[in-house]
């Protein structure tokens, strides 16, 4: 008699295993010597791994399936997230090409990191208990705490990353502590065991169950920004080499909301009257603290940390509304907010190779006539962050309101109506920064290459009419770098689509309506 | 005949884009191209428009976005026909005025100058509520980078300040239409839809009229704008290139009066008989204050800019009102004030060359000695602002005095200074500026003919409206009295049984 293994479906999974076959090869591959095969053969590998995932969740796009012995399912919510994980994890590869991070912590152990917190993102939004979600979490974070820190000859760097473990260790043990609780609460670690023992038991004011939530809350915050447990996130996003910034924000934020949803809106449904308001309340603090936060940086990196908490707090409203449309907003927006901060990032990582300013927004000043191939993505970017009509963003927005008021919650559309307001201040400066402020001139850095290099070096010379001078291009240039076409191209292709999705948004309503399909318990 | 709304409305934005991408040469010849084909095609839309029928004509109807109950609906009805047709005579006019003029990065500048055609002709076009409320949003983007990029010194901080202002009334009108189309789906059971044909099938209960109506007025009178809200104006004003300023003070005002009277009279007629007090009240302070500001201050294009405040007044007091008479004298002299306002300011300019490049008043003086056509010109725009009998101005405050007197006698006494002080302000500001002692540094001179070509069309345009006001009056008679009759059944003010049919002028 030989004995019967279990039943795998590799075609469901096969997104999963892509991207873990990916990240192995990426990292063998990575320990050959040639340098054009760790420079360029190793990013290209990495950028095909995400393709293929890609390409394998749209091959399975019309699946329904429960994988794992119920540990993962694949449903509209998985799949449409699963797109967005890929969209973001192949615009962080190229990104990150010639860039300064993975030169410093070999090619290899970089991409390859990339690829496995794609992964842990995966098995996270897959997630059907409790254990693959904490599994799915870890997975996505400690490869995000040594990819923070990659650029290891800059103190900021190192510091950010050890913020981020310190941080994100607080927020995993916190989680992991509710957990505990709603499975003691509850005796189960299935999704669909939790919920249908507080709909049968009538649990939903048990005081263990309670409690489980709220440190559930808290530690779920921590990941997705959500004040007041967003402390970290200006300092990370401004400390993190800048492509991982763009990593963190975009598909840190995805997986968060995508667990956020299952959680919240399918285990915890009954439970809804309690965490609710709760949410609620949340969502509308992380919206004014995270917009006001954000008017008084000068730096762009920690203006755009600012504004992912409002926008978390914005896509936290379509949670608490818990209703389908909710679901899909929230889904719809997560897109929408991968295209337009994809752009913006494009923009500012070449802004930071180009001159000598580093993410400071003067390194944006008179971008409109010098750059306009940056200067319009960037523009079209920070339009539809602040919700401006024919943008991505006004299409997102207008969806969570909807979602809002139809749910009942028509105060926290009001509340979302007014950090939006607030936003504009900043927003508009930036690209008042490109279009109507001149380009600076200095003293050329000339062969001081370590003034370049330097983060953000005091502007040489200083004095307005030191004797020679010259745009801030030439120093940069001079430092080695210069313009990356693969920049201008990602900031061209994700501007035009924030400004196509504004205006043609019906494919993607299609595509997040499968999310909410996913979602059978919600009206 | 059929014509197409959407060609008219993305004929100037695809100029603009073509001159974006084509170069400095190709903007500049598509630039007029696509302004005076514009005209052209809103010509042919006011001629061959039906005046005997009642509803939208021209409709292009498609459902957008299936999910959020959008649809792409344009169409024209007697509120908004010569408000478009207003809308693509200034463009062209200010398109001809800046064409010849020297600006840094011009394909840039006609980009931007022909969206703002687009988005202001798509506000006034649309037919659904979340359309609308898009292109009113939009319409203030392209004049963040008009002001912000070409502007006088000081800009950056003034179009910051004016984007904001406008865009928070904006973002509270945002909220207010979301809420309108799902409390609206749900009160009725009904799909979800924000076309205003839709809408106004069920009424919402008073309580939700209040609050949405109170969003609304905060977007409209923020843009128009009027007394307490008016915060972003002098500093605005002071900052537009004077092209730009012309098509904004002369159209985009408007479009927020033609709001009221697209959306909210007929949306929310509960809350706007409610309101009636508080939005009479308002406008009747504008009156007062713009017109008092209007007289004291120096600078010239502040005196225009309170005078829109003012002149502004008036057609809020019309619509609220709430009756018929007062609805049709507000939409006349929306065209009016319009038409009357763009040629001001190009006069201004010119005014300004002669003086030294000073714009204010205190610098100028003399300026008719040699100039007798120039003087003739602002001399008639000047007694169309005042609202001289015979000028289709006067018609207009007519009208609207004619409604406030129906409704609230009170506010129509105290309003009728306010024709009184149009006289004052608008006399001084021509006595001062072409009679009086010759300025420091004023230089007099004729008319050159480049500034003739647009100065001369549009003060055509007033003397003729002048002679026939009938044509707006009758086009829009239809549409306008059915915006207000549910308001003005609620409100109970007595109003005739047939407005004004257009024959006759009083």
């Amino acid at each position: 008699m030989t004995p019967k293994g279990p039943h795998i479906d590799w075609a469901g999974l096969s997104p999963l295993v892509a991207l873990l076959a990916g990240a192995t090869v990426v990292l063998l591959v990575g320990l050959l010597r040639p340098r054009f095969i760790r420079e360029h053969v190793v990013p290209a590998l990495a950028l095909l791994t995400t393709l293929a995932t890609a390409g394998l969740t749209i091959w399975q796009l019309d699946e329904r399936k429960s994988l794992v012995s119920g540990a993962l399912a694949l449903d509209g919510l998985s799949t449409t997230l699963t797109l967005i994980f890929a969209a973001a994890g192949a615009a962080t590869v190229v990104l990150s090409w010639r860039a300064v991070a993975p030169r410093e912590s070999a090619h290899g152990e970089f991409y390859s990191l990339v690829l496995t917190s794609l992964a842990g993102m995966v098995v996270l939004a897959w997630a059907q208990n409790t254990v693959s979600l904490f599994l799915g979490l870890e997975l996505l974070s400690i490869p995000l705490y040594v990819l923070c820190a990659t650029e290891m000859r800059r103190a900021t760097s190192l510091e950010a990353g050890l913020k981020y473990l310190v941080i994100g260790s607080v927020g995993s043990a916190t989680l992991l502590y509710g957990l505990a609780l709603i499975y003691g609460a509850t005796g189960s670690t299935q999704y669909a065991g939790i919920a249908r023992a507080i709909g049968d038991r009538g649990l939903s004011d048990d005081a263990l169950l309670l409690t489980g939530i709220a440190l559930t809350i808290v530690g779920m915050a921590f990941k997705a920004s959500v004040a007041p447990f967003h402390q970290w996130t200006p300092d990370v996003y401004e400390g993190a080499p800048t492509p991982v910034t763009a990593f963190m924000a975009v598909a840190t934020k995805a997986a968060a909301f995508g667990v956020f949803l299952r959680f919240f809106d399918s285990a915890l449904i009954d439970a809804q009257l309690t965490w609710g308001p709760l949410l609620a309340a949340l969502a509308a603090f992380t919206i004014i603290v995270g917009n006001v936060g954000a008017l008084g940086q000068s730096s762009l990196k920690r203006l755009l940390a600012y504004s992912s908490v409002a926008q978390a707090g914005y896509m936290l409203a379509g949670v608490v509304v818990s209703t389908k449309l909710g679901v899909q907003a929230t889904v719809f927006y997560l897109a929408v907010y991968l295209v337009m901060n994809l752009a913006a990032f494009a923009v500012i990582i070449a802004r930071e190779r180009e001159t000598v300013l580093g993410d400071d927004i003067s390194a944006l000043n008179g971008l409109g006539s010098s750059r306009p191939a940056l200067a319009w993505p960037m523009t079209v970017a920070m339009l539809s962050l602040a919700g401006i009509p024919a943008t991505a963003g006004f299409m997102g927005k207008f969806f969570l309101i909807e979602a809002t008021v139809d749910g009942n919650y028509a105060w926290l559309g009001v509340v979302i109506v007014i950090g939006s307001m607030i936003s504009l201040a900043y927003y508009l400066r930036v690209v008042a920064a490109i279009w109507m402020r001149d380009a600076p001139v200095v003293a050329p850095a000339g062969s001081d290459a370590v003034a370049a290099a330097a983060p953000r070096p005091a502007l040489a010379g200083g004095s307005p009419d030191s004797a020679v001078q010259a745009p801030l291009t030439a120093g940069a240039d001079a430092a080695g770098s210069g313009r990356a076409w693969e920049l201008t191209a990602t900031a061209m292709l994700f501007g035009a689509a924030t400004l196509v999705l504004g205006i043609v948004p019906q494919p993607l309503f299609d595509l997040v309506a499968r999310a909410g399909d996913a979602f059978t318990n919600l009206v | 005949m059929t014509l197409h709304l959407s060609i008219l409305l993305w004929l100037p934005a695809a100029a603009g884009l073509a001159g974006l991408l084509g170069g400095r040469t190709v903007a500049r010849v598509l630039a007029p191209v696509a302004a005076l084909l514009a005209l052209a095609y809103a010509i042919l839309v006011v001629a061959d428009f039906d005046s005997s029928a009642r509803g939208l004509q021209y409709v292009t109807d498609k459902l957008w976005i299936s999910q959020l109950g959008i649809h792409y609906k344009l169409g024209v009805d007697g509120l908004n026909l010569f408000l478009i047709l207003l809308t693509t005579v200034l463009f062209a006019a200010s398109t001809l005025w800046a064409l010849q003029r020297e600006w840094r990065d011009e394909r840039t500048f006609w980009f931007h100058f022909l969206l703002a055609e687009t988005a202001v002709l798509g506000a006034l076009m649309a037919q659904d509520l979340a359309l609308f409320v898009a292109f009113f949003d939009l319409m203030l983007i392209p004049f963040f980078f008009l002001t912000g990029i070409w502007g006088n010194p000081g800009r950056i901080p003034a179009v910051t300040k004016l984007v904001i202002y406008t865009l928070v009334g904006s973002l509270l009108m945002l909220a207010a239409a979301i809420a309108t189309g799902v409390l609206t789906a749900q009160q009725g059971g009904g799909e979800l839809s924000f076309a205003f044909s839709d809408l106004a099938r069920t009424h919402l209960a008073k309580g939700t009229q209040e609050w949405i109506f109170l969003c609304f007025a905060a977007a409209f009178l923020v843009k128009m704008p009027l007394f307490p809200v008016h915060g972003w104006m002098p500093d605005g004003y002071r900052a537009m290139p004077l092209p730009v300023l012309a098509v904004f003070s002369g159209v985009l005002s408007k479009v927020a009066a033609y709001g009221f009277l697209r959306v909210v009279t007929p949306l929310f007629p509960d809350a706007a008989v409610h309101y009636q007090d508080l939005m009479l009240l308002i406008a009747l302070a504008s009156v007062l204050y713009g017109s008092a500001m209007a007289f004291t201050t120096t600078d010239t294009r502040l005196i225009l800019g309170y005078s829109s405040i003012a002149q502004l007044g008036f057609i809020v007091l019309g619509i609220f009102s709430l009756t018929p008479q007062g609805a049709q004298g507000a939409i006349l002299q929306s065209v009016n004030h319009g038409l009357v306002v763009a040629p001001a300011f190009f006069i201004l300019a010119l005014l300004a060359q002669r003086a030294g490049g000073s714009e204010d008043l205190r610098d100028m003086g003399g300026l008719a000695f040699r100039a007798p056509v120039l003087a003739t010109l602002f001399l008639v725009v000047a007694f169309a602002n005042l609202a001289m009998p015979g000028s289709s101005n006067f018609v207009g405050e007519f009208f609207i005095l004619l409604g406030v007197f129906q409704a609230k006698i009170v506010i129509a006494i105290v309003a009728f200074t306010g024709v009184v002080l149009a006289s004052v302000y608008t006399l001084r500001l021509f006595i001062r500026a072409m009679h009086n002692r010759v300025g420091p540094r004023a230089e007099s001179r004729e008319l050159s003919v480049r500034d003739g070509i647009v100065l001369v069309p549009l003060v055509a345009a007033i003397i003729a409206l002048a002679f026939y006001p009938q044509l707006p009056l009758h086009k829009s008679e239809k549409t306008v009295t059915s915006s207000v009759r549910e308001a003005n059944a609620l409100s109970g003010t007595p109003a005739p049984a047939q407005a004004f049919t257009g024959g006759k002028t009083p």
